[in-house]
């Protein structure tokens, strides 16, 4: 979601958002300028506690014990990436805490003191952003509170402050010492220091190192809560009869059976379907089944799969939206002798996250409670704040780990706005609305299907000459809440990597066009480079082989002035023994991409099988994040990258038939199975630089390796997603 | 009334037969370990021991396990359910944790009854459960890592005695 870094500068004055940035101006009493990027830091102490436990308050991401637990408030949602161990290891570093002692509750929704600096004054996880925007907030947090120690102890211990020292969770001075606990009462009371001094890197004890998660404990013993795991007194379950296509309405509504089925409270009808509330799931669900309805589908899509994709090819063979051109592609590709051409199709996926969406919410007169994991809770606030007729301070979020999410949380006029709407109906009553998996297939905000038409060319001596690209998909913000976001006349994430790439290519032009398809879209881990990489790295590995050059040496040379790009492509060629002989059916693919500010190659290794099957062996992947905060947290969130890249890539697709999706389970729309992962080596380049995200980077390079590998093993392109099991 | 036995613990419960036994760990005894996922034994989350074997709880009806010893991931102590944990730690397998009950579940199952298991095996044995963070390379390795531990802790014992 980096087209949230583009600020709020455009934002329509009308849109939810430009209302959420004037009000938290307001709040925050900053009028005018915007905070983003001004590395707002909050260390006064809030006038209520933090989070949850009682505890000394240093400021607000940061409070001590007396008996010496050190609890960090983790302002994003934990959905996998690691937040809960990242974050934390900022704040210990700088307090000097020992790793033991450290521990995390989730933020509430508070977008004054818990904003995406990245996002400006809007809660919020996405972008890869967590640790990238708080980088030197939670360093600061941290060293201001190892400052208000020292004071506390010099003060106590009659020495001169500057002199004491901070250490493995030990205060001391001489002979004098103490743990963090003695000193909180008086410590947490001083002022807080305004420019508290950081450390010197070389003096790094945590970052860097490998130190375990601090999530691993709680999620292998089935005590991690979720929101599906929320018991309150008197709560109810609520599932919701959805139309069979987005955008279908009620048009007659018979409740008698559901409503006289046991255990079920009451049926209510909300603005996107009708639901069962009942004492518990099975109830909900059976009553649900007993519901007659006729549905309004006049406003659905109508169209198939392959009649989207004939209307997106027809698109992409006029002229769209020209936003890059760098020297004259058309002029070259005219003069070329040789024109390479590539049409490619990349069809629609679905998050999937094993826990399907689900949000618990009670309604009071004047406040309205949640529990869910939310990946946008100023978004959400404001949504909820609207249908219960409360201010958006007015709703309270208690933040709980997601059951992954991969962007799926981050969305507007969704779930959490059915779920407000069930439980307006039945204030004073808990209701927790769950969707099962076949209503999570079917309401899923889709990565964008998407057609890219190329042309390329190579000169006489084998250099890249030209490249004209055309991608064609569906915005995924047009028509939202997130509209005022787009800048210019084109969603970016339609060409994102492509127009910015990093290829030097001297006559490159780029262009694009939104098509408008009845279905709902949505940023899908890595959004535009999820497909846009696999387009790029492929066509590259074209005009290599038209080159007659080796796809490593062909991209140094088009890298030359890119040394972050040189450098993950070289470990990553050098650990995978490029240019090495392979066993016999084995084939190597590489591809290099930058998203989120993080460069990541990888070299897939490919068997492809008598029976023509085929099967990806081997990954090697090198990634440059900057500072490498956790290593073996970025090791993960590459693995997982990969996995969930190579899953894409191999064999998810929504499709459509006659408008309406496929797909409804695990048997249609079908993730990768651990038989079908392959062994991960993952190296990190060494850096001193700020680091940036991993959450999402590990991904966008694997389809375009292993596609590789396979044009390396056929000669035949590979321009289609998903490639199957087949060559 | 359907009588069950969960870890260990036997129970009356007043429930519509029908109900599938996720829902009963879940609604009734407000034993949460135990994930939904798919609702059709396609993704593993809801894996628990039915007599020691790994049986999906959201496609089982309640009064089909009346007979049986119900193991959930709350009730696990054996010596394979710890050496899997402590491996599932060790190596920080977990990223939104989600499926992992039922990761664990599995595993554990295979190494009570495979105190040896190839990747190959591995992979057999845990294909019905899904991880849409991918955790598999790290849950391969843990496995490994864990049958390697209880190998050891067996030999030990084996040469004390």
């Amino acid at each position: 979601m980096n087209f949230l870094n583009k600020q709020f500068a455009t934002i329509d004055k009308n849109s939810p958002l430009e209302l959420s940035r004037r009000q938290f101006l307001q709040a925050t009493g900053v009028g005018g300028g915007l905070l983003v990027g001004s590395g707002f830091i909050s260390l006064t102490i809030p006038a209520d506690a933090a989070t949850v436990s009682d505890a000394p308050v240093f400021n607000a991401f940061l409070k001590i014990t007396p008996d010496n637990n050190v609890i960090v408030a983790i302002k994003h949602m934990d959905m996998g990436q690691g937040v809960s161990t990242g974050l934390t290891t900022l704040i210990a570093e700088e307090l000097g805490a020992r790793w033991d002692q450290i521990q995390f509750e989730f933020a509430p929704a508070d977008a004054t003191r818990y904003n995406n600096l990245f996002w400006g004054p809007t809660q919020g996880t996405g972008g890869s952003s967590s640790i990238a925007n708080s980088w030197q907030q939670l360093r600061t947090a941290g060293a201001a509170a190892r400052e208000m120690l020292q004071a506390a102890a010099a003060a106590e211990w009659k020495v001169p402050q500057a002199e004491v020292q901070i250490k493995n969770g030990v205060v001391s001075h001489g002979k004098h010492s103490s743990e963090f606990g003695v000193l909180v009462a008086t410590a947490s009371t001083l002022p807080a220091p305004q420019k508290p001094v950081l450390k010197d890197p070389k003096d790094f004890q945590l970052i860097g190192k490998k130190i375990p998660r601090k999530d691993s404990a709680d999620k292998t013993n089935g005590t991690a809560i979720y929101t599906q795991d929320i018991q309150l007194p008197g709560m109810l379950t609520a599932l919701v009869a959805y139309p069979p296509q987005l955008f279908g309405k009620a048009k007659k509504v018979d409740v008698a059976k559901a409503k006289a089925s046991p255990g079920v409270i009451a049926v209510v009808e909300i603005p996107r379907g009708v639901a069962v509330v009942a004492e518990n799931f099975w109830a909900a669900n059976k009553a649900r089944k007993l519901l007659a309805i006729e549905w309004d589908l006049s406003a659905c899509e109508t169209r198939s799969s392959d009649e989207l994709f004939a209307a997106c090819h027809e698109a992409a063979s006029k002229t769209g939206h020209i936003v890059k051109n760098t020297g004259d592609a058309s002029a070259a590709l005219k003069k070329s002798e040789q024109v390479i051409e590539a049409k490619y199709e990349i069809p629609y996926l679905a998050h999937a996250a094993i826990e399907p969406l689900n949000c618990v919410v009670k309604v009071d007169k004047n406040q309205c409670e949640m529990w869910f994991a939310s990946q946008m809770p100023t978004i959400d606030q404001m949504e909820v704040g609207k249908v219960t007729g409360l201010k958006p301070e007015q709703v309270k979020i208690n933040s709980l780990y997601a059951g992954g999410s991969f962007g799926r949380r981050a969305c507007a006029g969704d779930y959490v706005v059915d779920a407000a709407q069930i439980a307006k109906q039945l204030p004073g009553r808990a209701i927790k609305m769950v969707w099962t998996r076949e209503d999570e297939i079917l309401n899923a905000r889709y990565r964008p299907m998407a057609v890219h038409h190329l042309r390329g060319a190579v000169s006489p001596d084998g250099k890249a000459l030209a490249w004209q690209h055309h991608a064609v998909a569906q915005s995924i913000m047009r028509g939202t809440p997130f509209e005022g976001m787009i800048q210019g006349p084109l969603d970016n994430s339609i060409v994102e990597g492509v127009n910015d790439m990093h290829y030097a290519i001297p006559n490159l032009q780029v262009q694009g066009t939104e098509i408008p398809i009845k279905i709902s879209t949505l940023w899908w881990r890595s959004v535009g480079h999820s497909g846009n990489a696999f387009v790029i790295e492929t066509f590259i590995d074209q005009l290599a082989k038209s080159a007659k050059k080796d796809p490593v040496a062909f991209r140094r040379e088009l890298l030359a002035n890119e040394p972050r790009a040189l450098g993950v492509l070289n470990l990553a060629a050098e650990k995978a023994n490029w240019g090495k002989p392979l066993a016999a059916g084995v084939s190597r693919g590489i591809a290099v991409h930058k998203s989120f500010g993080t460069w990541v190659a990888q070299v897939a290794e490919v068997r492809i099988n008598a029976d023509k099957t085929f099967n990806v062996e081997r990954v090697v992947c090198a990634v440059d994040c900057g500072v490498a905060v956790n290593p073996d947290v970025i090791a993960a969130q590459m693995e997982g990258g990969i996995g969930m890249g190579l899953s894409a890539a191999l064999g998810e697709a929504i499709t459509l038939k006659n408008g309406v999706v496929e797909q409804t389970n695990y048997h249609t729309y079908t993730p990768l199975r651990i038989d079908s992962m392959p062994k991960v080596e993952v190296h990190i380049v060494p850096s001193a630089e700020a680091p940036t995200g991993v959450g999402e980077p590990g991904l966008p390079p694997i389809a375009g390796a292993v596609g590789n590998a396979l044009f390396a093993a056929t000669g035949k392109p590979v321009t289609k997603l998903p490639l199957g099991n087949k060559v | 009334m359907i009588s069950l036995t969960i870890n260990g613990k036997k129970q009356e419960l007043d429930i519509d037969p029908d109900t599938p036994l996720l829902w009963v760990l879940r609604d009734e005894l407000h034993m949460t370990g135990t994930k939904l996922g798919c609702g059709m034994a396609l993704c593993g989350a809801c894996t628990v021991h039915m007599d020691g074997t790994p049986v999906r709880s959201c496609s089982i009806p309640v009064s089909a396990v009346a007979n049986a010893n119900i193991q959930t991931i709350e009730g696990m102590n054996s010596v394979a359910f710890q050496a899997v944990q402590k491996a599932w730690r060790d190596l920080d397998v977990v990223q939104c944790g989600y499926c992992q009950s039922g990761q664990i579940m599995s595993a554990t199952a295979l190494l009570q009854t495979n105190k040896k298991p190839t990747d190959e095996q591995i992979d057999a044995a845990m294909s019905g459960n899904l991880c849409r963070c991918a955790t598999y390379h790290r849950i391969r390795n843990a496995i490994h890592q864990a049958a390697d531990a209880i190998g050891k802790t067996a030999s030990t014992v084996g040469g004390k005695a």
